[in-house]
């Protein structure tokens, strides 16, 4: 508004400036300006600018935070001498800072046949139950290499490399066993809120199913995708 | 007569309008609701001679774009410490919250961004947790949460998971925190509390049975702030179940872990 009446003041100068009767009419113009100007716009002696009482802050919780990650995996997961199978889960995580987050994640998968059963004939050593196998874990992972992916020439989008570890239990052969699990992943973000997985992870348990008592490691390679909200 | 009818079909013609105008506000609410909630983007003004945008939200991605003195920028979101940023330009990069607080809000104050801070730690009600640890030489597992009734005091529910060689059990317990030093930076508590642990033993063992024990507990432990929301904490609880059989049995339980609070 100030900017426009100023503008039309200028310009009705100028043009009095140039038919040679500028004072007066500068005058003439100048009282119609404030006849014309709205109330609290002051034109004249007083500053042209009028200093903004408008204190606005920032509203900090009006900008989206995305520290929570979800969402679901796939993968081969092998079972120490139990074969290797297809595996479903899903996780959760929170990034505490961009280095760390913590991660909770649930997956399932089945068994097979032990090479002692496959020979044995008609042995076994596990229910169809007992084979079934499900674990949940609580990690707390490292984001090592921040970075960019490239993918083809003129392509690139941020990825990180973590690495993860923590702890968990794992429901197999009919009982829950305490695991330690320790991986590495890679994550590629799409766009901001969307990413793709490629994990690798190790789950070590004590296990005597097969007459001794032995630390099985089950190596679990899987992909995923996941949110960010 | 005619009048009447007339002036009933202009009343009826009036109500129509009226209900088609209330539609046609619901409609718009409907569409616009969302819009009318979501105001114009939070914008701030860089105060240092330049800004720099990365590629990602992490000092690890590349500055691909720097704004100069007196530039605005547009806050878009936030991933931990980095907010995602637009320019006049159009250029949407990623800026540390160090370097945004080096900017200035439309009201000519230096940007203050909120964080977490000790002094909200040491005003915190709700906390949570995961804690993992040693029950009676067993593997544990625990979550737990907790509600502070005062700075010295706060009440708490936990559960957890024992997995040992010969059996696993559940643990549920109620406690009553004490932490008669809360400022210190690394802050004691006590512990006082009961609850009940489920035992079934496994599979291998066959002769054996469930069990369900009641327990009490005393504790001792230590709590720290860590960075954002996050503390470290680490304890030692002693318990005594109240077992069927003539004696009681005497439990040690160690472990550490992380909580968050709000």
């Amino acid at each position: 508004m100030e900017n426009r009446i100023r503008g039309v003041f200028l310009m009705r100068a100028r043009i009095a400036a140039r038919s040679g009767v500028f004072a007066l009419t500068a005058m003439l113009v100048a009282s119609g300006a404030l006849a014309q100007a709205p109330e609290g716009d002051i034109v004249g002696a007083e500053p042209v600018v009028q200093p903004q009482f408008d204190r606005r802050m920032v509203k900090e919780n009006r900008i989206d935070t995305e520290d929570f990650e979800v969402g679901v995996f796939a993968g081969v997961m092998s079972v120490e001498d139990f074969g290797a199978n297809s595996v479903f889960g899903a996780r959760l995580a929170y990034h505490v800072t961009e280095d760390i987050f913590v991660e909770a994640a649930y997956g399932m998968t089945d068994t097979g046949l032990t090479s002692y059963e496959r020979l044995g004939g008609a042995v076994t050593v596990l229910t169809d139950d007992e084979r079934e196998y499900s674990y949940y874990n609580l990690s707390l992972g490292y984001n090592l290499l921040p970075g960019e992916s490239f993918i083809g020439r003129g392509r690139a989008f941020s990825s990180d490399m973590y690495l993860i570890g923590g702890i968990g239990a794992t429901e197999f052969a009919g009982d829950n066993r305490f695991t330690w699990n320790f991986g590495a992943g890679y994550r590629l973000l799409l766009n901001d809120w969307l990413a793709l997985h490629a994990d690798v992870r190790d789950h070590m348990f004590d296990i005597d199913v097969l007459g001794e008592n032995k630390t099985a490691h089950n190596i679990e390679i899987h992909t995923g995708a996941t949110v960010f909200f | 007569m005619d009048f009447v009818r007339e002036k009933s079909g202009e009343a009826a013609r009036g109500c129509a309008r009226c209900v088609r105008a209330v539609c046609l506000m619901i409609l718009s609410a409907l569409l616009w609701g969302p819009a009318w909630g979501d105001e114009a983007p939070e914008t701030v003004e860089v105060a240092d001679p330049y800004i720099e945008l990365h590629t990602g939200p992490g000092r690890g991605y590349p500055i691909f774009h720097v704004e100069a003195r007196g530039a605005r920028i547009m806050l878009l979101k936030r991933k931990t410490t980095w907010f995602k940023v637009r320019t006049d330009r159009e250029i949407e990069g990623w800026v540390d919250r160090l370097q945004l607080e080096r900017t200035l809000d439309p009201s000519g104050e230096r940007m203050h961004v909120q964080e977490a801070t000790a002094e909200d730690y040491a005003r915190r009600r709700w906390e949570a947790g995961v804690m993992g640890g040693e029950f009676d030489g067993a593997n544990e597992i625990s979550v737990y949460g907790a509600y502070a009734m005062t700075r010295g005091l706060s009440a708490e529910l936990s559960l957890s998971q024992v997995l040992g060689e010969f059996s696993e059990s559940m643990l549920f317990g109620v406690d009553l925190l004490a932490q008669p030093f809360p400022d210190w930076r690394f802050s004691p508590f006590f512990a006082l509390g009961t609850g009940v642990i489920d035992t079934n033993p496994r599979t291998v063992l066959v002769q054996a049975q469930d069990r369900n024990d009641r327990m009490s507990h005393v504790g001792i432990g230590l709590r720290t702030y860590l960075s954002r929301r996050f503390m470290l904490r680490m304890e030692y609880r002693s318990h005594v179940a109240f077992t069927s059989r003539d004696d009681n049995e005497e439990i040690d339980e160690w472990k550490i872990g992380f909580g968050v609070f709000f």
